[in-house]
């Protein structure tokens, strides 16, 4: 078989720019710098190692790419040249470019033509060419397909050459000069490409399985080649078609994570080019320009950047400190000079935020650096003789456990190197504090660092106008909503205001109210390639600090650079905002320009234009500050969008190069919420004084109008205080960590503006169905403008619009679900009526007066012969593809809940049990039959209640990535729904809010999720494992990676799904409708031939037979509903589930409300058939007897003809309805199962010795050896005991294991009662992940030298969910220890970052140090650390516990039986040392005691004492 | 907003009615004061509803989540503020409308509804007695001259809107008093006319010309009026009552319930009457025919006019008490209904249709009718038939027709303008709420046939505004029926 070429440029939906990798990295080296062939051989072992981190597509033999950076072989290089009749000059003084050719001779001719001239313009000599042999036989068809010819040119230093320009830098200038004309001439990265052109590096990589490399490259195993360091890469990319030029190495760096910010960093490079001047390039320096060519993955821009602040004579640590400082704020723990060193950097450039972890070399010293979240697992060990093996697992290479002199593994943060010239490994403290010391910056700071603290008291500032109030707010589109829906909470609570029910509001463009520009731009998120942060829980990783004025030449280092403003957040008071204003005089100067433009349809551009032109003549008068400000509109004057003004300004200094001279202020009536502050920021403004917002509140504080009465002071900061909250939740949703690094990042895409409005003012924003031009735009804001300045003056005009969006009024915003179609499907359910449900469907489908959706747009080609409607595949067998939504258990009612599931149950459709966990008692058949088991069980960041029982009494397991209603973001539970049995179902203290983390703390990475579903998958091989996703522009190629990684099912859910409780802005502003998202998925699997082995389902507001007919035409064949099915129930759409006061009874916990619930299996039941029964009909019109055949048929679908709106009518659909010309036998619905290779899994060999016991009880002990490629070691034998013996397991000591070896990931993943293990080695990441019962011992390899108590010994994020067991660990583990343990006993010698975080049950000992911000957001459970230093408390997160002594015996002798236990099974000298003097011991324990447990427990106590008394 | 728990916490509760006893010795409204607390208590129970079921079953789209909130936070002249966005009279509604906003509400699915018509009326009445409700003429003037015709409820909200957009608004009335049935049809103790005074003195003071006595087509000419004036609104009501041909009718004693009403409003307003034309239950038995609103307004009128007996009859059956499972909510309840007068004595009896009318001296004193049944046939619609034997007769003094209205008047104005008339003798409007007329608009009874106050305030506003645009080519005058 053979498929074509993925497209390197945007097709359809598809567009190669959203591809992600996530990878394996490895590093060998010899500290002394001693080069051999042992090192090389060991990189390619390591790489093997590495095997299952990497990823293959459809083709088993084609990996995503492999690769090794090297030094030079010189002695290697130097016989191989020979034999060439090429005489090499001495080491270091020629240079050897690895070449990516085109097979094409011509091509490959010219560019060799190309080098030749260029080499010789830059005054160096070409000594010679080398084939470079390689041997493609193992490689798979598709590699071969794109597999160049590969060659090394031999380059020496010529007439040019001169000293003042180091050869390497030469080198650099030729690379760059080299490409640049490459593009010039046509060529793309596929075509040509440089691995390596360097003095001392050399690079081998391709599209190759990490196996295939050492083969492919038959160089590698030539004993001769060596080098003193290896660097090795394995990469898992979310496509199929990768290709040779993305394999890392590359000339810098391998990375594993991802550059959540490249956008902004490469837009601002480039703003940065026009004020290099460097001495030692001069005038060439253009040559280096465009220092990040277009089209690059992230890895390439960051090494294009590495590479340019090298080239400014920085040093290596020093430029990666740079790109990615470690967090650091005015109140993080740290020394002044480390912060005056990155607060001085910060002014020079942005961080390059994201998951990162990078491994450096420099050609002499080599390195790793990990950013300050930490979410990539990185190990090491150093040996006896001077090698340090490094890599993203433990096990990677055989070491003998005696020649092992430590273990460990990089920090949050840190960075080390080897450093050969004296022999050793330098670390983190020194590195910095020598970087730190090396320039007076904190003396640089304090002259020329400003604050807002430091400027004058302006002379008076803008006070509220209450004359105007209400004609300045319609202008800026205010409505009684925003008032009391929006602004109230934030100035009440500080926070913004939760929502629920999802989004069925028309998108902006086909409103027929004037929409904010803001609206068209919906947050991006991240999910699976990269995990969003958490900004509740984790928030010292995050800073709002931002600075704005002018930038500096970035090849100099100087006092000047940080003349700049500094602030602590970005939105900005008044009287702030006066004090920059009156900046006109110093180094600082700022001035203001008006975004008024005149009232008059075609005024807009001009006056953009005009704005431009003025900004360009205020930076050449001096300013470096611009104030963008919208401040006097008048009846002539109306405003410029803020952020089409902000925008436009924006991108016009990047093209001019001026924009790193000026920092944007914006002072707006507009901006109000959140969301809009944030896209503001996203596209450029340093500073926001939003004036309206605070006029409006002012107002309203002073006529009482809050929800809870405030003095102005308080409000204004509380607002600030909710918008700063709300931006770090959006930076954060993304993986970026810092507001300096999003500013000008443009995570958003647009949806609804054409891409002449795109590429003028929102450059590189994606925007995939057009939509608006700037006429329309125009049109909105004049719409606006015009009804707040009616000519005939009257008291109606006073009343501000009702708005309607978050809550259907009649005359606000049109809502899907409106009382008309609410009724209606309620009565059609009850009656089973079905012309009722017609009229319902007629209500939602006949989009002709309000256009709502853009399936809607959408219109059926029905071919001339329909089928006959009875050989239309049965609806009771098309409800089977049916899902109800994953509504938890706890978001709505016992009764709620359950009916779903009897009713789905009864009609062989799947309910789902949401992320609450489950009641084991639904698992027993109710008397008349009745099932309340649900079919799906969703595995979701809280993994509440997600015990291997629960686990296995699913068809299908659904892992929740991302939710339509607030994707990024974790689920929340409010403290009121928690009662006592939600709290028991999901092991947790009752009354307690649930914030469930943003990220699943096991997936930080695509190869992460494959390890999850595997994990899945082996503890219930029965069932399908199902992946959420949330409809967004690059979802497809997420898909792909879903479908690489083994998913069974991938669902694309949509932006507009319910919810139980969301933020307004996340509710309305993130994510995308389903028809986008599903479309690009189908286009995506299939064009990679992935799409026959997953099933697509989709969610997201489907309520018609119609609805499912255009998902299942876009590529869906399952389908989901929520909302509609709770309607079905008598949800009437109040929309207060968050408040607990569901009055239906559904979305509540309230006993008195549950009983007014009134719903039946039957209304669900009889309104699945409905839908059913309504696809039926269409698939008979249109020709189609089975839904597998209908799915992905784009081609029957068509735009409706004649829309006439005078928005929706620019759209574009033609790329939605792309379908991906493929051959016949690419499927295109999901024609087989995944293997998921559950046959190697060393579980068979111990459920196969286990077997007499599973079946006849009794015991058995087994005893094997283990290493890393042994993952989920003891999940499938979990998973039978479970289904055998249910929630209790077996009972202790039935199954005895003791492995030795280095164990893989997830090591004891969902071991339940009945199993102990021992492990004599270590561990990888996930130890104990979901432990439900059981016990596990690791301890180090008897024949270890080095002190246990201080090595690593497992990996991150041990017992993730654990909801049981017990567990000892001698050593030390990684970060995030116990996240979300809600029931394990464990005892370990030390932890590291955020340990404990989420903890809601179960005892942690900790008999050494602890990392920061231990117990963040601990609600339940108890932990003790041995805190001999007595510093605990300065890295525990007091935020929800105390800290108190070992004060009741009770706590003494259970802290003393699990020590002595720890010493007992892992033979702990430290555990036994504490025993053994324990009275002097004992008090050195703290306790870590959440408040809200405590609480739980004396009310309890309290319960049981008065019940005694009564009794008595 | 709202009170999350407020719900939960609280009945529903309405202002005591003054004792029965007491009550029908005066003609004044039949409430007491109902005490702050009690009325921000019933505001918390609206449970700021994500879809506000409340706010369609309200014709004007009135924002009741919004004052709701607002009163039980306090901000009472926020709460008439944002009442007075949609709806010219809330004083009116609040204390006339059947609000069908009630059983609509989202409470009544499994509870009681928020009170929400006596809230209303509380916002509105503060603000008259806390001197919040002041004429708003426009700053500026058109110079375009419109004619209201009628002055009822959809004529007072049309000038108001109108006037207040302005333009010289002239509203013409051929009785002498303004107000239409708010004044002479609906009884003093549902709604004293000093409350309707206070509300006409507002529009005068804001510019709005009323002309009493001015009947146009009669005393005034059409043609001079299509010359003044750049536009026309008729509101002139559905007057014209069902009457009943059965032998007898042409006995004295037997009466048009409005005619009835009307007159008993006048004698309170100062008026007097000649004896001879004097409708007075006094001592009397006394029968309505008809079993709605109308009829209950002559029961608490009789009582008050000391009437020995009244029994109101209907040729319906009698509704359920409760929803049937094919009326389910929001629909308007097909049930039972008891207003005020009820309670004040009287009986009401069902399924009985009126044959004839005897009495002495060209004077009734019987009522001769016979039992109904209601058979259901295919047509979804109940067929009535006469139970055999069943005839029996009723002592009646007094006979009050309350059948209902057959649409407008064609004498005089209508015919004179010639404007066109529909089958079901409205007035014929196209869906800019113009006639046939070019320039004549028509609102109200008038045009969309008998219906309740809260209707005709809604198609006032509408007329207004396509009035408005007719006008000026464009408008700000908000619509209400889109």
């Amino acid at each position: 078989m053979h498929i074509p070429q993925l497209p390197q440029t945007k097709h359809g939906l598809y567009d190669p720019r959203h591809e992600h990798d996530g990878c394996g990295v490895g590093v060998v080296a010899n500290i002394r710098g001693l080069e051999s062939h042992d090192i090389v051989k060991n990189g390619l072992e390591v790489l093997k190692n590495l095997n299952h981190r990497g990823a293959c597509g459809c083709d088993p033999l084609t990996g995503d790419g492999a690769g090794i950076l090297v030094q030079i072989p010189d002695s290697f290089m130097r016989s191989k040249a020979s034999a060439l009749g090429v005489s090499l000059p001495d080491k270091g003084a020629y240079g050897i470019g690895m070449i990516f050719l085109p097979q094409a001779e011509a091509l490959r001719n010219q560019c060799l033509t190309l080098i030749q001239r260029i080499v010789t313009e830059n005054g160096q000599t070409i000594l010679g060419w080398r084939e470079v042999p390689v041997d493609n036989s193992m490689i798979g068809y598709l590699a071969k397909d794109v597999e160049p010819v590969i060659k090394q040119v031999f380059i020496g230093k010529g007439q040019g050459y001169n000293d003042n320009v180091p050869f390497e830098l030469t080198l650099y200038l030729i690379r760059k000069h080299i490409e640049t004309e490459a593009q010039a001439l046509g060529l793309t990265e596929r075509d040509f490409y440089v691995p390596s052109l360097s003095s001392n590096k050399l690079v081998y990589k391709g599209l190759l399985m990490a196996t295939q490399l050492g083969d492919y490259y038959s160089d590698l195993s030539d004993e001769t080649f060596t080098s003193s360091f290896a660097l090795v890469h394995s990469r898992f990319s979310t496509n199929t078609l990768g290709s040779w030029p993305l394999a890392h190495p590359y000339r810098y760096i391998a990375h594993n994570g991802e550059i959540n910010t490249v956008i902004g960093n490469i837009n601002w490079m480039h703003a940065r080019e026009s004020m290099f001047q460097s001495s030692v390039f001069g005038d060439n320096i253009n040559k280096l320009f465009p220092v990040i060519p277009p089209n690059q993955s992230d890895t390439a821009c960051l090494d294009n950047a590495v590479e340019l602040l090298l080239s400014t004579g920085r040093s290596l640590p020093h430029v990666m400190l740079m790109l990615i400082p470690e967090a650091w704020t005015d109140d993080t723990p740290m020394a002044q000079n480390k912060k005056d060193f990155y607060e001085y950097h910060a002014t020079l450039m942005e961080p390059w935020d994201g998951p990162a972890l990078v491994a450096f070399t420099d050609g002499t010293r080599i390195g790793a650096i990990l950013d300050r979240n930490g979410l990539r697992p990185f190990r090491y060990l150093v040996t006896k003789d001077d090698m340090l093996v490094m890599a993203s697992e433990t096990g990677v290479l055989e070491v003998p456990a005696e020649n092992v002199l430590y273990k460990e593994r990089l920090h949050p943060g840190r960075m080390f190197f080897v450093d050969p010239q004296q022999g050793r490994i330098v670390g983190d403290e020194e590195i910095k504090n020598e970087l730190a010391n090396q320039q007076p910056y904190g003396e640089w700071l304090k002259l020329n660092k400003i604050t807002l603290a430091d400027l004058p008291e302006p002379e008076g500032t803008q006070n509220i106008d209450s004359v105007t109030l209400t004609e300045r707010q319609k202008t800026f589109g205010y409505t009684v909503e925003d008032l009391h829906h929006i602004l109230d909470p934030m100035v009440v609570n500080g926070q913004e205001p939760d929502g629920s029910m999802g989004n069925d509001a028309p998108p902006a463009v086909l409103s027929d109210k004037p929409q904010h520009l803001f609206s068209y731009f919906k947050q991006r998120f991240a999910q699976v390639s990269n995990p969003p942060l958490d900004a509740i829980r984790e928030e010292l990783v995050t800073s709002l600090e931002i600075f704005i004025g002018s930038e500096q030449n970035l090849f100099e280092e100087t006092d000047i650079h940080c003349q700049q403003l500094k602030l602590t957040q970005p939105i900005i008071t008044n009287l702030e905002l006066e004090k920059i204003r009156n900046l006109t005089s110093g180094p600082i100067q700022s001035s203001t320009l008006s975004t008024l433009f005149i009232s008059e349809s075609g005024s807009l551009e001009k006056a953009i234009d005009q704005l431009c032109a003025a900004a360009t003549l205020a930076i050449e008068a001096g300013s470096a500050i611009l104030i963008l400000s919208d401040r006097g509109v008048n009846k002539d004057q109306a405003p410029i969008p803020s952020l089409l003004a902000t925008a436009a300004v924006h991108h016009h200094l990047i093209r001019a190069g001026l924009r790193t001279k000026i920092g944007i202020v914006v002072e707006s009536g507009e901006p109000r919420d959140v969301s809009q502050m944030a896209v503001l920021i996203g596209y450029g403004a340093g500073a926001i004084n939003p004036y309206l917002a605070f006029e409006t509140i002012q107002d309203m504080a002073e006529r009482k109008l809050l929800s809870y009465q405030l003095d102005y002071k308080t409000a204004e900061k509380n607002f600030i205080k909710a918008i700063d909250k709300g931006l770090l939740k959006i930076i954060s949703k993304m993986g970026i960590s810092t507001i300096q690094s999003y500013r000008g990042a443009q995570i958003f895409e647009a949806i609804g503006l054409n891409s002449e409005v795109i590429e003028k003012y929102f450059t590189w924003t994606p925007s995939q169905i057009e939509g608006l031009n700037l006429d329309q735009i125009e049109e909105e804001t004049l719409r606006r403008h015009h009804s707040a300045y009616i000519e005939r003056n009257a008291s109606w005009n006073d009343n501000l619009d009702v708005g309607g969006v978050y809550q259907w009024r009649r005359d606000g915003e049109y809502h899907m679900y409106n009382p008309d179609a609410i009724t209606k499907l309620q009565q059609a359910a009850r009656t089973n009526d079905p012309e009722l449900y017609k009229q319902f469907a007629s209500l939602i489908d006949k989009q002709d007066r309000k256009l709502s959706t853009f399936r809607g747009l959408l219109d059926f080609k029905e071919p001339s012969t329909p089928v006959p409607l009875n050989e239309v595949e049965p609806a009771s067998e098309i409800v089977k593809r049916f899902a109800t939504g994953a509504i938890s258990l706890g978001a709505i009612s016992r009764e709620a809940h359950e009916t779903l599931a009897i009713a789905m149950n009864r009609i062989g459709a799947k309910s789902n049990t949401g992320e609450g966990g489950e009641d084991f008692n639904r698992y027993i058949l109710d008397d008349n039959g009745d099932n309340r088991n649900s079919a799906i069980k969703q595995v979701a960041s809280g993994r509440f209640g997600v015990t291997t029982n629960y686990l296995v009494h699913a068809t299908d397991l659904q892992i929740k990535m991302a939710q339509g209603s607030k994707p990024g973001e974790g689920g929340r539970l409010p403290g009121h729904k928690v009662d006592d049995y939600i709290g028991w179902i999901r092991h947790t203290t009752p009354g307690v809010e649930l914030i469930s983390p943003p990220p699943h703390h096991d997936i930080y990475s695509i190869e992460d999720l494959a390890q999850l579903i595997h994990d899945l998958k082996n503890v219930n091989p029965e069932a399908r494992i199902h992946v959420k996703l949330v409809s967004e522009i690059g979802v497809g190629t997420i898909a792909a990676g879903v479908s690489k990684g083994h998913g069974d099912v991938v669902l694309i859910s949509a932006d507009s799904g319910g919810t139980g409780a969301s933020p307004e802005s996340s509710i309305k502003q993130a994510g995308l409708p389903w028809e986008l998202g599903l479309a690009e998925t189908q286009q995506v699997l299939v064009m990679n031939n992935l799409r026959g082995r997953i099933v697509v389902q989709t969610d997201g507001q489907l309520k018609t037979g119609r609805d499912v007919a255009v998902a299942c035409l876009l590529g869906a064949e399952e389908f989901g509903f929520a909302t509609a099915a709770l309607v079905t129930l008598g949800c009437i759409m109040l929309r207060k589930c968050h408040l607990n006061a569901c009055s239906v009874g559904i979305a509540t916990q309230d006993p008195e409300l549950r009983k007014r619930f009134a719903g039946k299996p039957e209304h669900v039941i009889n309104y699945f058939m409905f839908i059913a029964e309504h696809l039926r009909e269409i698939m008979a019109n249109m020709g189609f007897r089975t839904i597998n055949e209908m799915v992905g048929r784009v081609d029957k679908l068509e735009p409706r003809v004649a829309i006439d709106h005078w928005k929706a009518k620019g759209l574009d659909f033609s790329n939605l309805l792309m379908r991906p010309e493929v051959p016949d036998d690419v499927a295109t619905y999901c024609t087989q199962a995944q293997d998921h290779g559950l046959e190697l899994a060393l579980d068979n060999t111990l459920i196969k010795m286990s077997q007499p016991v599973l079946d006849n009880g009794g015991n058995v002990s087994i005893d094997l050896p283990i290493s890393n490629s042994n993952r989920t070691v003891g999940a499938m034998l979990s998973g039978q005991i479970a289904k055998l013996y249910g929630e209790n397991g077996l009972p202790d000591h039935s199954i005895d294991i003791k492995f030795k070896g280095s164990a893989g990931q997830s090591f004891g993943a969902f071991v339940t009662q009945g199993i102990n293990i021992t492990l004599e080695g270590d561990a990888n990441d996930y130890v104990g992940k979901g432990m439900s019962g059981g016990v596990m011992a690791i301890y180090p390899p008897k024949e270890s030298t080095f002190t246990p108590e201080l090595n690593i010994i497992i990996g991150n994020v041990a017992l993730y969910g654990a909801t049981g067991g017990k567990a000892y660990f001698r050593g030390l583990a990684g970060e995030r220890f116990c996240v979300r343990n809600s029931g394990a006993l464990t005892v370990v010698e030390g932890v590291g970052d955020h340990a404990c975080e989420y903890m809601t049950g179960g005892i942690v000992v900790v008999l050494g140090d602890t990392g920061r911000n231990f117990a963040a957001g601990m609600s339940g459970g108890m932990a003790f650390i041995y805190d001999e230093a007595g510093t605990f408390s300065e890295r525990c997160n007091a935020e929800m516990v105390d800290l108190e002594g070992i004060t009741t015996e009770e706590d003494a002798n259970l802290l003393k039986q699990l020590v002595s236990e720890h010493a007992t099974l892992t033979g702990s000298s430290t555990a036994q040392s504490i025993i053994d003097s324990w009275e002097q011991t004992r008090i050195k324990f703290v306790k870590v005691m959440p408040r809200d447990y405590r609480r739980v427990l004396e009310e309890r106590k309290l319960v049981a004492n008065t019940k005694v008394g009564s009794d008595g | 907003m709202g009170k999350t728990t407020g719900f939960l916490e609280f009945n529903r509760n309405t202002p005591n009615r003054k004792l029965v006893m007491e009550r029908i010795k005066d003609w004044n409204e039949i409430y007491e004061v109902w005490p702050e607390d009690k009325v921000k208590e019933q505001g918390s129970r609206c449970m700021n509803c994500g879809v506000p079921f409340c706010h369609t079953g309200c014709p004007l789209g009135n924002r009741i989540p919004d004052w709701n909130h607002l009163v039980y936070t306090g901000h009472w002249q926020n709460a008439l503020k944002s009442l007075h966005a949609t709806n010219n009279f809330p004083e009116f509604t609040g204390r006339i409308c059947p609000a069908p906003c009630e059983p609509a509400c989202v409470l009544s699915i499994n509870s009681d509804p928020v009170t929400i018509e006596h809230i209303e009326k509380s916002i509105a009445d503060r603000g008259f007695s806390e001197g919040w409700i002041k004429p708003e003429p426009p700053e500026t003037r058109t110079g375009k001259r419109v004619a209201v015709i009628g002055s009822g409820p959809a004529g007072l909200a049309c000038a108001q809107q109108l006037n207040r957009a302005g333009h010289l608004v002239t509203v013409f009335e051929r009785d002498n008093y303004i107000g239409g049935l708010l004044t002479l049809g609906i009884p003093d103790f549902k709604l004293e006319k000093s409350v309707v005074q206070r509300r006409v003195n507002q529009l005068s003071e804001e510019g709005v010309v009323f002309r009493t006595n001015a009947n146009v087509g009669v005393n005034i000419s059409t043609t001079d009026l299509m010359k003044e004036y750049d536009a026309i609104c008729l509101t002139g009501g559905a007057t014209q009552p069902r009457d009943l041909n059965v032998p007898g009718r042409e006995l004295n004693g037997i009466h048009f319930a409005v005619r009835y009403l009307s007159q008993q409003n006048k004698l309170l307003a100062g008026e007097s009457v000649a004896t001879t034309d004097r409708i007075d239950a006094s001592g009397k038995h006394v029968i309505i025919l008809g079993g709605g609103d109308t009829g209950a307004d002559c029961l608490g009128t009789a009582h008050r006019q000391g009437a020995a007996s009244v029994l109101q009859i209907e040729l319906l059956p009698e509704p359920p008490s409760g929803r049937g499972e094919t009326n389910p909510w929001p629909e308007w309840p097909m049930i039972l209904r008891s207003s005020a007068a009820h309670e004040e004595g009287g009986t009401r009896d069902y399924s009985i249709a009126t044959k004839s009318f005897s009495g002495p001296n060209g004077s009734v004193n019987k009522l001769h009718a016979v039992r109904l049944d209601w058979i259901p046939s295919e047509s979804d619609r109940k067929v009535m038939t006469e139970v055999a034997d069943s005839e029996f007769e009723l002592d009646a003094d007094l006979v009050l027709l309350a059948m209902g209205f057959l649409g407008a008047e064609r004498q005089g104005l209508l015919e004179d303008l010639g404007v066109e008339i529909t089958d079901r003798g409205n007035v014929k409007i196209d869906e800019s709420m113009m006639t046939s007329l070019p320039g004549v608009f028509s609102a109200g009874d008038m045009s969309r046939g008998q219906s309740l106050v809260v209707w005709a305030i809604a198609e006032g506003r509408e007329a207004a505004h396509h009035v408005d645009e007719y006008l000026m080519g464009t408008t700000a005058l908000p619509q209400v029926l889109a």
